[in-house]
């Protein structure tokens, strides 16, 4: 599990006696370049070819849309309540996990991992049954007028889910590769443990965490399924912008729906600009020798 | 020593951006609803996006000038029985606008939060508008399809939406299931045999009737779609007139799709009056005439503009009671679990 | 509390294991109490409301013709999937690590695209151009093939959906094979394929199953990206999350909180397997 997301580690070798007849090589780079381009690169050029085909007016006109600006201004507060909270567990497992040895660690890791394979629409539907009207804790909740699902504290909850493993994950093998050493020194050498933390674990893992607080981010704001069950799409209220593009796109305006898409593939692509950077640049530091 | 200053300043530069962005959203969140004292939810099915776009200012300046009040309607649209759902779990909806009683049925048996009497709360079965069910051809019609026999042939592709969750689609059924009774004298097994041959033409079932208009006018599937006649207008209006032509069928079912008012929400938030007055206001002049200028039949065709009345066809149409005896039947008999229209699509 | 009062404690409980290494209560505790509240507490209350139905009911949700027919359509397509994107993924992480030509960074980089694109632009994006009037449906409407809003358009968007999990999985191992056993493998006359398949795959193979396991878990459970493109038709093209939807839409919360547990059920199945398969790759192959 650990090494899905996991960034390659390249090697730029040239091994002559190793390598295949140059027409092997071409027709295998032929076959995954057709393929990346087939199934990745089309889709992407797509998007923002139909939400230009009305000229660019059309396409910044749909930004200046209030409903539109609500689900980006919700979308950001989502993003800007979830990710903190979730780069904070992160940090806060892989310490626990990497630093210690307890009984049950697998069966913890196994855990967190879990949101991973839990179908978005099962994340969404978990809250309406604790927070539903017909739910566990929902009749109770509503006679003191809270309300969870269907408002913006059930859209940040199922987006905590699904973006949930994340940064654990990414900061877990990192943080497991580096050991207890440095940590131990400083400490010996009086350092109190949250500045050791600060002073000594955080350099260590810092690109690793923005790796991780990175993809948590690109799926916290474009989370469809989860949100949609529990969001009640309530204009200008509670629609992210993924819902927001459904909206639109149901209301046959295409070029908006693909124009406001196209945000969050721009989004996408800048997080994978900086995610090519960050292996490029600090290779060892986001992924330390992976444990192969 | 760089690296920790560096990260230091990282950090506290983090925390600052972090903070900075969730008091600017805080702000931008707090001024939003601040704007209006009461907001009133309308929660709606698919195709009425357009229709409360119009008439939601007409009310909110209608409210102004008779209270002084400024208030703002939050308008949530998917389909019919997908958001009767959302309400029961908890949407606090003020009112509800959906595509048929059955579904404001099932919010009061589930919740109680609606009114039992409802229906009789608000003049003509609490329906302001009605509607029928007509098809949607590409231009020139093909498949020369005039009637409802004619999406049962073999060859012909029938775009609609699923009976399950949508309320549209379940007028499109109930359409077909009436005329097939006429034309079979009654009888229920022919009938069924028709209704089948239809969705077994059917390549797509979407979930909610504006799904469907999508897949076929934007999409370019199908040959036929069975649709609202306001969607019908609506999208040969949105994707061009030389595109699509709209074959109306000598007989069709009368929609009645129905408003109500969500008491136990209503009393919780306060907000009563402008619901009940919201409600009341489709009634008007002024909203029947928004309402006839958005391809739907007003109930009071007195308040409408004439060109506006003159688009929509006579056609003989055939009410839900008359045929099915009523929406509870109907609903359990053909769409509940192990129902007709479960039995249609086995294979 | 100083470091050396929390040995003592720990020594006499010994868990975890001592260590001078301080704040294993604070964040250990915050861990399980995050991991609780969020995930497990939530998911606990699907399984008490599905054990409403017991077995026997669970059972009868399962093999309800349409819900049998919507998780085989999952199950099958998520497999179909899954093996198309072992076989591409493996091409391209192989060309990835192995070959140098113009773009090949940009490529690496664009592997990660179903990671971070949001599910419904991709959905929205490949019904555009798979549908009957798109870029692609339209050639290929020529020739009667139909891929948009067909069991075909639900295996594109698995398909996409699915590809960065094999290719990161298998791309670091290959990276990282000892070049020394092809060369004695060459050395000793045996051709370049033979190599390949006896000498460079088995290595891989746990990592090429982990990356299929992954992109089938994450298949099964997939909804934005593929309601815009599959027809969503009864018994033909419905996956198991839509019609926990339509249930839903239904009122019918028994049924869509039985397909749920069972998705569940089976997301647990394949973590199982994963780790099962790094258990014994590691016992085999000594990494993972």
């Amino acid at each position: 599990m650990s090494d899905a997301l996991a960034p390659a580690i390249r090697i730029a070798a040239t091994r002559r006696v190793t390598e295949e007849a140059p027409l092997t090589r071409y027709l295998l780079i032929g076959v995954a370049v057709a393929f990346l381009g087939l199934f990745l690169l089309l889709p992407l050029a797509v998007v923002f070819t139909e939400a230009l085909t009305k000229g660019a007016g059309a396409f910044f006109a749909t930004f200046d849309e209030p409903d539109a600006r609500a689900a980006i201004r919700l979308t950001l507060l989502v993003a800007a309540i979830v990710v903190p909270l979730n780069a904070v567990f992160g940090i806060c497992a892989a310490w626990a996990i990497s630093k210690f040895s307890f009984p049950g660690k697998s069966v913890l890791i196994t855990l967190i991992d879990l949101p991973f394979s839990v179908s978005p629409v099962v994340s969404g539907l978990v809250y309406v049954l604790v927070f539903g009207s017909q739910g566990l804790l929902g009749p109770t909740l509503s006679s003191h007028g809270i309300q969870i699902v269907f408002a913006i504290p059930g859209i940040v909850l199922a987006t905590i889910f699904v973006t949930f493993p994340f940064v654990a994950r990414e900061l877990i093998p990192l943080m497991q590769e580096q050991g207890t050493v440095e940590e131990e020194a400083a400490l010996t050498l009086g350092a109190s443990g949250f500045r050791t933390f600060l002073t000594v674990t955080l350099p260590n893992i810092k690109w690793g965490l923005l790796y991780g607080v990175l993809l948590a981010n690109a799926r916290a704001m474009g989370e469809f399924g989860a949100v949609s069950v529990v969001s009640g799409h309530i204009r200008g209220l509670t629609n992210t912008i993924p819902l927001q593009v459904e909206i639109l796109y149901n209301e046959y305006n295409i070029v908006s729906a693909f124009a406001l898409a196209s945000l969050l593939a721009g989004l996408a692509l800048v997080t994978l600009g900086i995610k090519t950077l960050l292996e490029w640049r600090y290779a060892g530091q986001i992924a330390g020798r992976r444990r192969h | 020593m760089l690296s920790v200053s560096i990260t230091r300043r990282g950090l506290g530069a983090a925390i600052a951006f972090v903070a900075g962005v969730s008091l600017l959203v805080d702000s931008l969140v707090i001024d939003s609803s601040a704007q209006a004292a009461t907001a009133l939810l309308n929660v709606s099915y698919d195709p009425t996006r357009e229709l409360y776009k119009a008439i939601n200012p007409a009310f909110i300046a209608d409210w102004k000038a008779k209270t002084g009040e400024t208030i703002e309607i939050q308008a949530s649209h998917a389909g019919s029985g997908a958001q009767a759902r959302a309400v029961i779990d908890g949407l606090s909806a003020d009112v509800v606008t959906l595509a048929l009683a059955a579904d404001i049925d099932a919010i009061v048996s589930k919740t109680g939060k609606v009114a039992a009497d409802w229906q009789k709360k608000l003049p003509n079965n609490a329906s302001p508008y009605t509607s029928t069910i007509v098809f949607l051809v590409r231009k020139g019609n093909p498949k020369k399809i005039k009637n409802w026999d004619d999406l049962a042939k073999p060859g012909v592709a029938v775009v609609t939406p699923n009976p399950k969750t949508s309320g549209g689609a379940r007028w499109n059924y109930l359409g077909a299931w009436g005329y097939g009774l006429e034309k079979f004298k009654g009888d229920e097994a022919k009938t069924k045999d028709f209704v089948k041959a239809i969705y077994k033409n059917a390549p797509v079932l979407d979930t909610g009737a504006r799904g469907s208009t999508i897949t076929f006018a934007q999409r370019g599937l199908g040959d036929v779609l069975i649709a609202w006649e306001n969607e019908a207008f609506l999208a040969s209006e949105e994707f061009g007139k030389d595109k699509f032509e709209i074959v109306v069928p000598p007989v069709s079912v009368l929609a009645e799709p129905p408003v109500a008012v969500v008491d136990g929400n209503v009393d919780a938030k306060g907000t009563r009056k402008v619901a009940e007055a919201y409600l009341n206001f489709l009634y008007t002049p002024a909203a029947q005439a928004i309402i006839a200028k958005n391809y739907y039949r007003p109930a009071h065709p007195e308040f409408a503009a004439k060109e506006d009345l003159k688009r929509l066809p006579k056609l003989q149409l055939f009410t839900v009671d008359q045929i099915f005896g009523g929406w509870a039947k109907a609903q359990k008999t053909h769409f509940a679990d192990g129902g007709v229209f479960d039995d249609i699509q086995k294979q | 509390m100083s470091a050396s009062t929390q040995i003592v404690k720990r020594k006499a409980r010994s868990f975890p294991a001592p260590s001078v290494i301080p704040g294993f209560r604070a964040t250990f505790g915050f861990t399980l109490f995050y991991l609780s509240l969020v995930v497990l507490f939530p998911l606990s209350m699907l399984v008490i409301r599905a054990s409403e139905l017991g077995l026997a009911g669970l059972y009868g949700v399962a093999v309800e013709p349409r819900v049998a027919a919507a998780l085989r359509t999952s199950f099958f397509i998520s497999f179909a999937a899954a093996a198309i994107d072992v076989v591409f993924g493996l091409v391209t992480a192989w060309v990835l690590t192995r070959y140098e030509f113009p773009g090949r960074r940009f490529l690496d980089a664009i592997v990660d695209l179903p990671f971070a694109l949001p599910t419904a632009v991709a959905g929205i994006a490949l019904a555009a151009l798979y549908a009957p009037n798109g870029w692609l449906g339209e050639p290929l409407a020529d020739y009667d093939i139909k891929i948009a809003f067909t069991r075909w358009g639900i295996l594109v968007a698995l398909v996409f959906v699915g590809l960065p999990f094999v290719v990161r999985t298998v791309q670091p191992l290959l990276a990282e094979i000892d070049v020394e056993l092809e060369e004695a493998s060459a050395t000793l006359g045996a051709s370049r394929a033979h190599t390949v398949w006896r000498v460079l795959l088995p290595p891989i193979l746990p990592a090429l199953l982990t990356g299929f396991a992954l992109a089938f878990a994450r298949s099964v459970g997939e909804y934005g990206s593929v309601i815009f493109i599959a027809g969503n038709l009864a018994y033909i093209s419905e996956i198991a999350p839509l019609l926990i939807i339509v249930k839903l839409e239904q009122f019918d919360y028994a049924g869509a909180t039985g397909i749920a547990t069972i998705m569940l059920a089976i997301s647990f199945a394949v973590l199982l397997a994963i780790n099962l398969i790094q258990a014994w790759s590691q016992k085999r192959f000594g990494h993972v």
